[in-house]
């Protein structure tokens, strides 16, 4: 029991638990069938850039690129589409090209340079949501036809199990968070980029190329951001080249609700999962027992600080040996 | 005289104009354990910092056993046998035992393409080694170094350089802000290695340490070498303080 508590999930795990009790008590209707479905839609689209952050963090960094990239990679796959230049399928690919180029970039400028994450991912945000304001001139691009194509179906086709409607993005989801946990607890790359996080130089010295882990992270940071936005798109029927904005910020709470530390070093896809929902329950659930949704955030920043003050704490008791 | 594991010949070191080192040459023996001594910015940590991959040499050759190298990075040290280990310990604090001693070189389990670290090894190997260097006390080897003292976290390094056999042992302030009976420990540590024919560059402020060790002293002053065969057995600690300050020039 002992074991349990102090692991970094516990906290998120009791909380998620309590507000989906308080939430379904006051308003029966927050666990119907139709709302898990609308809840289940978004949440996995952001929480498919949540996980990636999880291992960029975990490795000491983070990106604040992710919003824009989820607004920039449909609208250039979908400007390529509409113009006629490419098929879905090619404007597909070259659009997680472009965002591949872009985490190669930001990580290059991060360990080469050695430019913090911060300023560097700033700076990258402000690139690419500019150029798609200036590509689509701020106009969302036409979308409609989406679900009619192969590539639709694959990423975000949807079916029903017993009254809940299921979009592909959440198998998606599943298999990489799956995926992701797996790498970051079993394999040598996990190792090496809780090793980057918790002590560069250490790491170094023991011949792990934090460098190269690093921007290996960047790029799977944007890759996963500008798919994220590809099946937004798609699901949406709309791509706006201002959406995705401060996603980012949303994106680095759910990671640090979960228990990963934000400077480095220690990091956690199942707390990361339950930081998501944490978070997308909130909003959704808030509003349901009546609460204006506008205070959302007043709940999302105390949840911030409840959950930092818990894993420092669970951290120092940990140190003090007073727990395994 | 035993046959030469190591060469360095002519180091220099620049950071921008500075000049930390200046055609340093350093030579260590098969089973030989050097005390590199000299005062604070006397050259010493970037000597060995060279020696170890982590910064590159503006200008010089490295020699093992006869054969020129490149030390590039800190992997090519590791790979031609060369271990460090820093006063710091080289350690990740939130990695456990176990991950700290095989980290950059995790053994892998069976389809290697899967890239699964064999914990079950890595466990047991890290239980037998802490029996090895003297941690007595039951610590799990999934036990986060992070939590351990510095004793420990100092025996935890010491058993990584001998699990992998290296030829060379580089010992950076391994006594620093270590208790008695850990620093007679690593004390210990440095005979057994030179018993099992290891050799050891050992560095350290503590003068009685550095005697109680080593066969050869090997003094830096002002980046370069002032002394490079004091005996320990026919030179006195004052002597040898002398030679690290320059007032017997």
């Amino acid at each position: 029991m002992k074991r349990l508590t102090a692991r970094p999930e516990f906290g998120p795990f009791v909380l998620l638990v309590a507000m989906i009790a308080v939430f379904w008590a006051v308003n029966p209707a927050f666990l119907s069938w139709r709302n898990i479905s609308n809840v289940l839609a978004f949440t996995v689209e952001l929480g498919l850039i949540a996980l990636a952050m999880t291992l960029l963090m975990t490795a000491g960094e983070f990106d604040l690129s992710v919003g824009s990239l989820f607004g920039f990679c449909p609208v250039l796959m979908w400007t390529l589409y509409n113009t006629g230049a490419t098929s879905i399928e090619v404007g597909f690919a070259i659009s997680l090209v472009a965002a591949i180029s872009v985490g190669l970039v930001s990580g290059l400028l991060v360990t080469q340079l050695k430019i913090p994450s911060f300023l560097v991912t700033l700076g990258m945000l402000l690139v690419v949501r500019g150029t798609a304001l200036f590509v689509t001139s701020g106009f969302p691009q036409r979308t409609w036809k989406a679900e009619d194509l192969l590539l639709g179906q694959i990423l975000v086709g949807n079916f029903n199990i017993a009254g809940l409607r299921i979009y592909m993005s959440l198998l998606w989801f599943v298999a990489a968070a799956v995926l992701l946990s797996y790498v970051l607890t079993r394999t040598r790359i996990g190792n090496w980029i809780q090793a980057a996080g918790g002590d560069a130089h250490a790491a170094r010295a023991r011949g792990v190329d934090v460098d190269l882990t690093k921007v290996k992270l960047f790029i799977l940071s944007a890759v996963m951001a500008g798919f994220a936005g590809i099946v937004s798109s798609i699901r949406t029927a709309a791509a706006n080249p201002n959406s995705g904005t401060g996603y980012e910020l949303e994106v680095i709470a759910m990671v640090v609700i979960g228990g990963t530390a934000l400077r480095g070093g220690r990091g956690t896809i199942v707390g990361t999962v339950l930081g998501i929902f944490i978070l997308r329950s909130m909003r959704n659930g808030i509003v349901l027992i009546g609460v204006p949704g506008l205070a959302y955030n007043i709940f999302v920043g105390a949840i911030i600080l409840g959950m930092m003050a818990l894993h420092s704490w669970l951290e120092r008791r940990q140190q003090n040996g007073d727990s395994p | 005289m035993s046959q030469t594991l190591i060469r360095m010949e002519n180091i220099s070191k620049f950071y921008g104009r500075i000049r930390a080192l200046h055609k340093v040459d350093l030579t260590i023996g098969e089973g030989e354990i050097v005390g590199l001594l000299g005062d604070n910015g006397a050259g010493k940590s970037t000597l060995i910092k060279i020696l170890s991959g982590a910064v590159p040499a503006s200008g010089g050759d490295i020699f093992i056993r006869g054969e020129k190298v490149a030390m590039k990075s800190t992997t090519d040290a590791i790979e031609h046998g060369i271990e460090t280990i820093y006063q710091d310990s080289s350690l990740v604090p939130e990695l456990s035992i176990a991950r700290n001693l095989f980290l950059g070189r995790e053994p892998l389990k069976r389809p290697a393409f899967l890239n699964r670290m064999d914990q079950e090894v890595m466990n047991e190997v890290a239980r037998d080694l802490l029996k090895q260097v003297g941690i007595t006390k039951d610590i799990p080897p999934v036990t986060p170094i992070g939590s351990l003292s510095g004793g420990e976290r100092q025996s935890v390094a010491i058993a990584r350089a001998m699990y992998f056999d290296s030829d060379l042992i580089i010992l950076d302030e391994p006594t620093n802000n270590l208790g008695v009976a850990e620093t007679q420990g690593v004390l210990r540590f440095v005979r057994n290695a030179r018993e099992s024919g290891h050799s050891c560059i050992f560095i350290a402020h503590n003068i009685h340490h550095v005697f109680q060790v080593v066969d050869r002293i090997v003094v830096l002053r002002h980046g370069g070498v002032v002394a490079d065969d004091v005996d320990p057995n026919t030179t006195t600690i004052e002597q040898v303080e002398r030679i690290i300050t320059g007032v017997s020039d």
